[in-house]
Parts: C-alpha cells; sequence; structure tokens
C-alpha cells in the first residue's frame, strides 16, 4: 500500500500519494500550479526553485533554504514546506519592499526563489544580520540582469527592519513572513507523529542529500524504488569522545562546519566550506553522501581523507570500518556492497601543534567544482616534517592520498628544495586527465602550485612563494 | 518612480509563459535533435517514439504543411532537418505527448541514421576552405597600404575571443493554442513576436492574418531570442496545427545550451601603425566571425562588429575586412553588442600591444587617441557632438586615474605574488538597426471613458524596464498619473510588422510611436478644451497632474472630467502612431553612410587582484561614466549598465565554452558553464551619469541604455594582462579569451608548464 506523505504546504495541509522520489519543485509546479518557483536549471546551480523546509525540533520550527528541483517529495514528512506564495502577505515584507526599492529585480524570474532565501536567512539568523551572511544567500542564486549591486545593496534598508530580530514572534511583528507560522509548530506536532516509511530493504537508489543524485538521475527516481536515508535521526550526530570526532553520515556540510568541535580541530572549516557548493545545497548535501558519491573532485572528502578519516559501514546489524583511503578502487569504485550504508565518519583529533590548510581552484571561486583541490595535515618539529598528509582531488580516479609525497617529505626540513624536491614524485603520483575542469597540463600545474600554497601559507616564516620563482 | 512590475516580481506573481493557466487538453512537445555535427540522414527512425506511452504524434519535416524554411536574412534554415544535418543538436523532429515527461522519455528513443561528413569548427579552415556566408565586406578611410614604412612603430597581432550563452534564466519557450478557421494564437518567449507570426504562418501555409503572437514578458533575452525563438514556436505551432489541440514546448536547460546559438566567436588579425609618441596613423583588422552553420543573424552582427572596428577612437587610415565564416556549429546570433565588442577587443588589442612596445600607460596611448566632436568615422559618418573627450576627462578627475594608477604600482612593488591591475576601457556605440528599414515602430492608445488608458506598442518587455519606460513616457504626455496606465501584453493583433526588441533601440522607437499617438489625442482634447473654454489658441492648453491648465492657470477640468466630455461630444479616444527614425541611411555598395542617429559614449576604470600563484583573481571595483542623455528612469538605466556590466566581464573573464572534438558542448549546462554570481561581482560599482543637453532623438531626450555598457566588461582583459606583466613584466601574452584563471596561470609558469609538456 502506497503511504501517504503528509506535510504543510505554506498554511494548507497536505496529505498526497505522489511518488516520494518526485522533486519537490515538479509536484509544486505541476500538482499544485504554484508557479512562483521557477525552474531555471534542475541542478542546484541558479536558485530559482529555492524553498524553506522547516522541520520540528524540540517543538521549534527550524527552517532551512533547498533547491526544490534537487529534493525528494517524500522528506517533506511532517515539515512544513514554504514557497514564495506562502510567504506572500497584503502588503510586500520588508525584503521584498528592498528588492522592489533598490530596482534589484529586472525580468523577475529569478526574484521568487531570492525573496525565498533572503526571508530564510532573516528566520535562521540568531544574532546580527550581516553583509557576509547576506551575500552567502546570494551565492546560491544565479541573476543574469542585474549584476547584483543593487541586491547588496538591499542589505542596509533589511537590516534596518529586522537587525536582531529572531524568533517567530517577532518576524510576524515586523511583517516579514505571515501571521500562520505561528501556529506550524502546533500543527507540525499533530502530523510529524506519524512515522513515514522507513529505509526499504532493496531499493535502487539510496538518498540521503539528493543534491548530486537529482542532477544525475532525476529523470527517473520518480519511478524507482528508493529509499530515503534522512528518515534515519541518528546518523546525524557530532560527538567528540575518546581523542575522535564521530560524524554521522547523514550530517549537512553546513551542519557538520558549524559545529563547535569540527570547527576546534579544522580552525579554518568555515572558511572551507564558504568555498563548497550554496548555502541551499549545502543546507541538504551530507557528509556521507560525499564520500561515497566517490567523485575525485569532492572538496569534503578531499578534507577528511587529510584528516585520516575511518569510515564505519553498516548492513542490518553487521559493521565493519576501514580507512577511507582504501574506500576507493577505481572511478567510482568503492569498497561497499550495494546494501550496505555508510553510517558514521571518524576521525582523530589532531595533535597539538598540527597545522591543516584547504585550497580549492575553481574556474568561479564560489559554488563551483574544483580544477584541483588539496588537503594538508602537517606536523613539524624544529622544521623537521614529522606527520604528513596531504590529499588531492581532481588528478586521479579516485580521491587522492599522495602516499609517496608524503613518504618523500616525512622527516625532511621545510626548505624549498625539500619541497621542489617532491614535485617530481607528485607528478609521478598524479594522472589528471583533460576535461572540463581543465586541461591535465594545467591540473598538474595546479597541484604543484597548491603545495607552494599549503606549504607558504602554514610556514610564513620559513618558506615564501618568492622562492620558488628566483628568476623573476 | 520604481519599476512597473517589480512588487509582482518579488511576489512570485509575474506570470511567465507556462505559469499561465493550462488550456485543457494541453499536450507537450519535446525535440529530438542531431547528435553529430555533419551528416546526411540516411533513415529516421520514429516508429518505437510513435508507440510510446502517452505519446499523440511523433513529427518530422514530411509533416510540414507549409515551407520548411525559418531562415531571417538568408533562406538557409530548415524547420526541421530534412536531408542533412549541420551541427549536434539541430533539431530533427519533434515528439508531442500528453506529458512533458512522456515527451521527453520517448524523445529519447528515436533513432536517426546518418552518413557522418567532415565538419568545420574553426573561422579560419572554414575561410581557407570556402566556406563562408554572404560576400566578405571591407570599409576603407585613407591609404593604408602607403603608410606603414611612415609610422614610427608598427605593431601585430591575433586575438582570438570566445563565444557567450545567453543563459536567460527563462529557458526557450512556447505555446500554441489552435482556433477556429485555420487561426492560431501562439504564445512565445520571443524578442520578436512579428518574426514568430511572420515564420510560423509560412511553416503552417498561411497568411499572417492567421496567426496571432501574444508575449507578455520574457525571462531575459539578451538577444538570444531574438531570431532563435522561432524554431521552437514554430514546432509548437506544427504540433498545435497537427494535433488540433494546445501544444507546450519548454527546452531544458542543456537543450537550450546545446541547441541554441551563442554570441560570435571571433578570429581577428590585426595592424596598427603610430607615431613615437603613440598617436595612431593607421589601423587594419580582418575579421573571421565563427557564424555556425546557419547565416541566422550573423551578416548583421558581422556588420556591426565592422562598424565599431575603431570603438571611440579616430585615425585617419583604415582598413577592416569581415567575413561570416560557415562552420559546423549551433548557429550564432544576436547577443548584447551585436558584434561590437569582438571588434573593439581588437583594437584594444592593437592599443595594448603599441603601449606594451612604447613602454606607456594603455591610458596615455588611449587618450591621445579619442575621436574629437565632428571626426568622421571610417563609414562615413561623423561624430557630432562626440562627448568621449568630457568621458573622459570626469573619469581622470572624479575617479582620479592617475592614482589609482600610483596605487597600484606602489602595491605591485611592496607584493611579490598579489599583483593589482587596471584598465580604463572607454566606449562608443552607434544607436540604431545597422538595417535601415527595420527602425520603425508603432503603439496604440485607447483613452477608455473612466479616464484609464491602455497602450500597447511593438516592444517587448524582458526585464530591461520597457513597461516602465513606457508607463513613464505615456504619463508624462498625457499629463496624468502613471496608475492610470496599462501597458498591454505586445501582440501581433494589436501592432502589425514589429522590428524586434533589440538594438537598444526599443524605448527610442516605441517610445516615439507613443507620443506620435498620445500627441493626436492631446491635440484632439485641446480642440475640445479650446472650444469648450473659449480659448483662442489650444497651444495655452496644457494637461498636467491631471488637471487642465490655461497659460499655467488651473481651469478647474480634471483628466476625467474631460474624457467624459470628449466621450459625450464624440471625440476620437484612440490613436495609432508610426515613428521611423529620420535621417540615417546606409550605402553598402560604397559601404558609406550615416547609419546611427546618435552614438553613446562611456567610459569605465576597472582594478583587479591577481594571485599569481593560484591563478586566480578579484575584480576590485569597476567605476564608470556613462552619457545617457536625460534619463526616463534612473533606476531602469542603473540596473541595464549594471546588468551589461556583469555580462561584459563574464564574457572576457569567466564564461568557457568549451567543445570536444566531436563537437560536443561540454560546456552544456550552468555546473560546467560559470556566469557571474554576486561574489564575482565587485561590491563597488559606481557610475556617474553625464547628462548632456544636446537634442536626441530619444522620447525626452533619452539615450538608449541597452548594450553600451556591456564592452565596458572588456576591460577586466586589459586590467588582468596588466596584472600579469605586473608578475612578469615585458612578457608578451596572448589575447584570448575568456582569460580564465586556468589560462592566466598557464601563462604565468610558462618554465614548469615547458617541463610538464616534455613529462606528460
Amino acid at each position: 500500500m502506497t503511504q501517504e506523505i503528509r506535510f504543510l504546504l505554506n498554511e494548507k495541509e497536505i496529505h498526497t500519494t505522489e511518488s516520494s522520489g518526485t522533486a519537490v519543485l515538479d509536484y509544486l509546479r505541476t500538482n499544485q500550479r504554484l508557479t512562483g518557483t521557477k525552474e531555471g536549471c534542475r541542478e542546484g546551480d541558479c536558485g530559482a526553485c529555492t524553498v524553506l523546509v522547516g522541520e520540528l525540533i524540540n517543538n521549534r520550527v527550524f527552517y532551512k533554504s533547498a533547491n526544490s528541483c534537487l529534493m525528494p517529495l517524500g522528506e517533506l514528512h511532517g515539515k512544513h514546506l514554504v514557497t514564495i506564495e506562502g510567504l506572500n502577505m497584503e502588503n510586500l515584507s520588508p525584503i521584498q519592499q528592498a528588492v522592489v526599492d533598490k530596482g534589484a529585480t529586472q525580468c523577475g524570474f529569478c526574484t521568487p526563489g531570492i525573496v525565498v532565501s533572503l526571508t530564510g536567512y532573516a528566520m535562521e539568523c540568531t544574532s546580527h544580520l550581516t553583509k557576509e551572511g547576506f551575500k552567502k544567500m546570494l551565492g546560491g542564486h544565479l541573476c543574469r540582469c542585474t549584476g547584483y549591486r543593487s541586491l547588496k545593496q538591499g542589505f542596509d534598508m533589511i537590516k534596518e527592519h529586522i537587525d536582531t530580530a529572531t524568533g517567530v514572534k517577532t518576524l510576524i511583528e515586523k511583517g516579514i513572513i505571515p501571521e500562520y507560522f505561528k501556529d506550524i509548530p502546533a500543527r507540525l506536532n499533530n502530523i510529524s507523529g506519524k512515522q513515514y516509511k522507513k529505509v526499504t530493504s532493496a531499493p535502487e537508489f539510496f538518498i540521503s542529500g539528493g543534491t548530486d543524485l537529482y542532477v544525475q538521475k532525476g529523470d527517473i527516481l520518480p519511478d524507482s524504488l528508493i529509499s530515503l536515508l534522512n528518515a534515519h535521526s541518528e546518523m546525524k550526530h557530532i560527538v567528540c569522545e575518546n581523542g575522535l570526532l564521530r560524524i554521522g553520515a547523514l550530517t549537512t556540510f553546513e551542519a557538520f562546519s558549524n559545529h563547535p568541535e569540527v570547527m576546534k580541530a579544522i580552525p579554518g572549516i568555515q572558511e572551507y566550506i564558504s568555498l563548497v557548493a550554496s548555502m541551499q545545497i549545502r543546507n541538504r548535501a551530507t557528509v556521507g553522501g560525499n564520500i561515497v558519491n566517490a567523485s575525485p573532485i569532492a572538496d569534503v572528502t578531499i578534507l577528511l581523507l587529510a584528516m585520516e578519516s575511518t569510515l564505519i559501514l553498516k548492513q542490518g546489524s553487521d559493521t565493519r570500518s576501514l580507512p577511507i583511503s582504501s574506500f576507493y578502487k577505481g572511478y567510482k569504485k568503492l569498497d561497499k556492497a550495494p546494501s550496505e550504508i555508510l553510517s558514521e565518519i571518524v576521525f582523530p583529533v589532531p595533535a597539538p601543534g598540527t597545522k591543516i590548510n584547504w585550497e580549492k581552484v575553481s574556474k568561479r571561486k564560489y559554488l563551483d567544482v574544483a580544477s584541483v583541490n588539496s588537503a594538508i595535515k602537517v606536523r613539524e618539529d624544529g622544521g623537521v616534517i614529522r606527520d604528513i598528509h596531504i590529499t588531492m582531488g581532481g588528478v586521479a580516479e579516485i580521491p587522492l592520498f599522495l602516499k609517496n609525497t608524503c613518504d618523500y617529505l616525512r622527516g625532511k626540513q621545510i626548505t624549498k628544495n625539500t619541497i621542489e624536491g617532491a614535485f617530481p614524485i607528485l607528478q609521478h603520483e598524479i594522472s589528471p586527465i583533460s576535461d572540463i575542469r581543465g586541461s591535465s597540463c594545467y591540473k598538474r600545474l595546479l597541484a604543484r602550485q597548491l603545495i607552494i600554497a599549503h606549504f607558504t601559507k602554514l610556514f610564513p616564516g620559513t618558506i615564501k612563494v618568492k622562492d620558488f620563482y628566483e628568476s623573476h | 518612480m520604481n519599476r512597473i512590475d517589480a512588487a509582482a516580481h518579488t511576489r512570485g506573481e509575474s506570470l511567465f509563459l507556462d505559469d499561465m493557466p493550462l488550456p485543457s487538453g494541453m499536450l507537450y512537445a519535446s525535440v529530438f535533435s542531431s547528435p553529430v555535427m555533419h551528416g546526411n540522414i540516411i533513415r529516421l527512425q520514429l516508429q518505437e517514439a510513435r508507440l510510446a506511452k502517452g505519446v499523440v504524434a511523433v513529427l518530422s519535416s514530411k509533416d510540414i504543411p507549409g515551407i520548411n524554411q525559418i531562415g531571417s536574412i538568408i533562406q538557409d534554415e530548415e524547420l526541421l532537418a530534412q536531408n542533412k544535418v549541420n551541427y549536434i543538436g539541430q533539431p530533427v523532429a519533434v515528439v508531442v505527448a500528453e506529458s512533458q515527461r512522456a515527451a521527453r522519455n520517448a524523445a529519447k528513443i528515436i533513432l536517426a541514421e546518418i552518413e557522418e561528413l567532415p565538419a568545420v569548427t574553426d573561422p579560419k579552415e572554414a575561410f581557407e576552405k570556402g566556406y563562408i556566408i554572404d560576400a566578405p565586406r571591407t570599409f576603407t578611410l585613407g591609404d593604408v597600404d602607403s603608410l606603414w614604412q611612415k609610422c614610427d612603430l608598427v605593431v601585430e597581432g591575433s586575438c582570438d575571443t570566445g563565444g557567450q550563452e545567453h543563459v536567460y534564466l527563462e529557458t526557450q519557450r512556447a505555446r500554441a493554442v489552435p482556433l477556429e478557421g485555420n487561426n492560431i494564437r501562439i504564445y512565445s518567449s520571443t524578442q520578436s513576436p512579428s518574426a514568430v507570426q511572420h515564420h510560423a504562418a509560412k511553416v503552417l501555409g498561411l497568411s499572417s492574418h492567421n496567426v496571432e503572437v501574444e508575449v507578455k514578458r520574457i525571462g531575459g533575452g539578451f538577444g538570444g531570442k531574438e531570431d532563435q525563438a522561432t524554431p521552437w514556436a514554430c514546432m509548437a505551432a506544427l504540433a498545435a496545427w497537427i494535433t488540433q489541440r494546445p501544444v507546450e514546448l519548454v527546452l531544458q536547460r542543456g537543450e537550450d545550451m546545446r541547441m541554441t546559438g551563442k554570441r560570435h566567436p571571433y578570429k581577428s588579425d590585426f595592424k596598427m601603425g603610430v607615431t613615437k609618441e603613440g598617436v595612431i596613423l593607421g589601423y587594419e583588422v580582418k575579421h573571421y566571425q565563427n557564424s555556425g552553420a546557419v547565416a541566422d543573424l550573423s551578416t548583421a552582427v558581422l556588420e556591426r562588429t565592422m562598424l565599431h572596428s575603431t570603438n571611440c577612437y579616430y585615425m585617419p587610415n583604415v582598413r577592416i575586412f569581415g567575413v561570416c565564416c560557415k562552420t559546423n556549429l549551433p548557429p550564432n546570433t544576436a547577443f548584447r553588442g551585436f558584434g561590437a565588442p569582438q571588434g573593439m577587443f581588437a583594437i584594444e588589442s592593437a592599443i595594448t600591444k603599441v603601449a606594451e612596445k612604447l613602454n606607456m600607460p594603455r591610458e596615455e596611448i588611449q587618450a591621445k587617441n579619442l575621436l574629437a566632436a565632428n571626426n568622421a568615422f571610417p563609414y562615413g559618418q561623423t561624430a557630432g557632438n562626440c562627448s568621449i573627450r568630457t568621458v573622459w576627462e570626469k573619469v581622470e578627475t572624479k575617479y582620479t586615474l592617475q592614482k589609482i594608477r600610483k596605487r597600484a604600482l606602489s602595491f605591485n612593488k611592496s607584493h611579490f605574488e598579489t599583483k593589482k591591475g587596471v584598465a580604463v576601457m572607454p566606449i562608443c556605440f552607434g544607436i540604431s538597426f545597422t538595417t535601415t528599414y527595420m527602425n520603425q515602430a508603432s503603439a496604440l492608445v485607447h483613452v477608455f471613458t473612466d479616464g484609464s488608458v491602455s497602450v500597447s506598442t511593438g516592444g517587448v518587455e524582458m526585464g530591461q524596464g520597457l513597461t516602465t519606460n513606457i508607463t513613464a513616457i505615456a504619463a508624462k504626455a498625457l499629463g496624468i498619473n502613471h496608475n492610470r496606465i496599462k501597458v498591454e501584453a505586445t501582440n501581433t493583433t494589436r501592432i502589425a510588422n514589429m522590428s524586434p526588441s533589440a538594438a537598444s533601440a526599443t524605448t527610442l522607437l516605441n517610445g516615439n510611436a507613443l507620443l506620435l499617438a498620445v500627441n493626436q489625442i492631446i491635440g484632439r482634447l485641446k480642440s475640445l478644451l479650446a472650444q469648450e473654454l473659449s480659448i483662442s489658441d489650444k497651444e495655452k492648453i496644457s494637461i498636467a497632474n491631471e488637471k487642465i491648465f490655461c497659460n499655467a492657470h488651473d481651469t478647474g477640468w480634471t483628466w476625467e472630467q474631460l474624457i467624459h466630455a470628449a466621450h459625450q461630444k464624440r471625440i476620437n479616444l484612440s490613436a495609432h502612431g508610426f515613428f521611423a527614425t529620420p535621417k540615417i541611411w546606409f550605402d553598402k555598395m560604397k559601404e558609406k553612410g550615416s547609419p546611427f542617429a546618435y552614438h553613446v559614449y562611456g567610459a569605465a576604470v576597472i582594478e583587479v587582484t591577481l594571485d599569481c600563484l593560484r591563478g586566480v583573481y578579484t575584480i576590485d571595483s569597476v567605476k564608470i561614466v556613462h552619457d545617457l542623455g536625460r534619463p526616463i528612469n534612473e533606476t531602469v538605466d542603473r540596473a541595464q549598465i549594471e546588468g551589461g556590466l556583469a555580462q561584459g566581464l563574464g564574457w572576457m573573464a569567466l564564461e568557457d565554452l568549451r567543445f570536444n572534438d566531436k563537437g560536443q558542448l561540454l560546456s552544456r549546462d550552468l555546473a560546467t558553464y560559470k556566469v557571474p554570481d554576486a561574489y564575482f561581482m565587485p561590491d563597488d560599482i559606481e557610475i556617474e551619469f553625464l547628462e548632456n543637453e544636446e537634442s536626441l532623438p530619444g522620447p525626452y531626450g533619452s539615450k538608449a541604455v541597452g548594450e553600451p555598457p556591456f564592452m565596458y566588461g572588456i576591460g577586466v582583459f586589459f586590467a588582468l594582462r596588466d596584472a600579469m606583466r605586473a608578475f612578469m613584466p615585458e612578457n608578451d601574452f596572448d589575447f584570448a579569451t575568456p582569460l580564465t584563471p586556468e589560462r592566466v596561470l598557464l601563462q604565468l609558469c610558462p618554465e614548469y608548464v615547458n617541463y610538464l609538456k616534455c613529462i606528460i
């Protein structure tokens, strides 16, 4: 028997038997004819289809922005889906008014999605609204008409109205969201008690965040047997115990980078993660999904590989663990049975004095796939490299741990000559191909440049970029 | 005044084509297109698709009742390929089904047996093989041949400019609804409703009056829907005609990117001769345009390239050669700037080379050669009240150009791997369709008895703010509040024979037509008032703020009262206005004439910071002085400038179209083709308007603003080159675009690149 998906769509309670793999965008535009949500690309790059998804946690609803083109309908069970139609009030909200007053809309196609995202920012923000936070939201949207300056200028106007306003009650008072939001927690309580279907035993597809799967397989997912992993609340934890950080595989990129323990272990994490995808995608994409997706250029995987992570895989009640460095067997080939699920990623809290750096070069700095990315975890003692882990993406069939390069560097003094000595080994160890992200020659060059970047950034007193360009 | 449509946009209530309520029984269409670059169609296998679930019809060229031809300038473009395919993505068959998914799934199972033929993608190779569209053209001024030996310095070089995908956020789409008695209505996301009407009629074997085309708004066009909205509308119409049911055709992003043409890539060879002070004595350039597989608008685009090949500079001896080269890529088409950017890039490259050889700042050479009033362009027209020197002075004083330059120099002295680069990009852009006859427009105005007003023009709202401009012009001309004005959807039954909304001239043409219509009504109303109020000279009467004045004294009459009275007196409250831009002409035999109503001038200073280790960069600021005439709505114009700039920066530095050796587009979606985002664009954008009082043909002295700002973006290439040369002085870098981080880094590390080439 098909199970009903029950959720709140704006003010309305929905019970539907539509396939749970249907993209939320299609459900909105086709079934509900709510056309304020637009399709611009179906791959999370334009943000025109942005919606807010509210989840009830301890009687409070937390709203996050998401690309509705990459989200399975089944995941809405027990949640509150907010579209532009659900934000409209009789008068324009201060956010809508700012867009109007600053002339920040032209053809209008991207505008509803932007308004939804910015409203989500106001709802999510727990401290002062900042220009940078605002820009992070805009980063998930493409506008081909404005050049963004007028949108950015909207910030000051919005901040005048909102600034520190937090909580649904205040936001309603300030005219930012409609009245009906205040009843949402109680209404969600009513429907979320009913459990939606658990993981199917032998699905064709496991879906976690879906942010890559819907790009690749979006046209067949509605007709496929799928299993929505996000029904597993137990795989979203982050705990630090016995010197180990344990990350539930369903932890989203945002949850990962904002967690105090992670921030302590990887000091630059928030800056790194801001260069990965967009806010809407980071709200959905999971750490486990990034690893299992097995893209050779996966940003988070490259970092976790350098952190010497161990993966915990589950199949029924069986559990096994293996180092992430032996998980990848070839292009998109994994040491994983089809029915096995990656449940947890574990890595040691770096020893004191350990330095970490992550580098990414892409055509466009934000919301783009890297040409080459790389992470390093290194500990030196008296200028001598004691422990070193360098990883690199986009240079092989798999996310690559640069074993030979690291072996060479270990035990050596940090000097220009040492690092230059590693380059031939590095070039031997990598095998990039030419593709849309760059020619193989470019990637090889980047590989060298990023190693220089790691060392000059981490040991500025010891070596400088200039040392590598002596002819200048 | 804010934009008329802005509030509805922010509420998601502005309806785009497929947001409109669905007509009952509507079907959906999907297109099967050529998988190869060039070949003879041996056999089309459509049977499986016809039997697929939900499929109602599968149509090929055989099903076309009229003529299978949609070429606009040259008749060389089939709607559906019959015997031969010439590019990947060329439409071959149309599947019509009960749902969008059924149509798309069935299109995937169509097979075509194609005998492949050799393909060409490079314009120079095509030229050498004689694959050209129309005859090459040459513009000449003075005599370059005998000049070179008289110059102190002659530089030569080549440049290679990349194409550009439009990325209108709303992809191509159309909906067609069959009507009674051999009539059909088409809703099309087009910049050119009359082109859709004309071609759909031809394809269906009907007369133009049988086809009604309506456009409420389009989600961006930028030229990409000038000519290339037509095929999809014609296919929807064909499907609706044959099934006798409404049909909607929406391209997915990937289909749109694969099947539609883009900005033309060019290869250009230049030669420039100067005095030792840097005064340009002569310039020769040869442009090889990569036109793609059919003519589309390529010949017109090339013409504008040639007309803008000297940008805003004067030189006494010039020869410009241009040719449209036919290749096996999708037909390249109109895109903001329409060929001018490629022409300007070549001369800016030549000037850069001169500056580098003379060891002078680039802006010094630029400043020395700016057009003066009444200088002649190579095509004969004089520059009239040319404002470029005023613009340049303002750039120097307001933005303290010298300080910016000094700041960059001192930064570069104290930083090794981070370098700043600066460039100034002055522009000159001619306003009018270069095809003279297209400079015409109509407007239809109705005043209803309650005083409300309906305005129709031949212009399409595509985000450029036309509706807002038209509303403002109507309100001002009628002397009434703008909320009394409603601008109607653009519809071929109200306005006939429209020129496309293009060439930055939509407000100029349609706004003037509107004024001519309004003035007829106002004239009639004033005659009535003169009679009613016993005023001898009706010119003493004026209408403002909804009140009627005589010699600036309030007569006590209101607008509503006046209209009521006029209706009672049987005064015609409707009017049709027709405008044709005066005094423009061009003689193609002599390649001389006065093709433009006027020119728009401006200049931008662009600063960048380059990370020479990683090859990545940020655009720090763009500071613009733009000659706007007297703006109708500053918000609208500012938005056009910023948006144009964004696209120009993207074209030069980011947007990278890549094909593999089979001609397949690799940058086929927005994950692989990146356009400017909020971070790529600098936060620091300043715009200073240069108002001028010259008499302009635009409504209320306004100047066109759509395209010119695009070309400010060209400056970022030269700013990046400036930064690259700060890192590697004396080095000569390629004039190849886009200047992506890859191109930058490969050129900054020539030694290691050579080493890599040896070991790979």
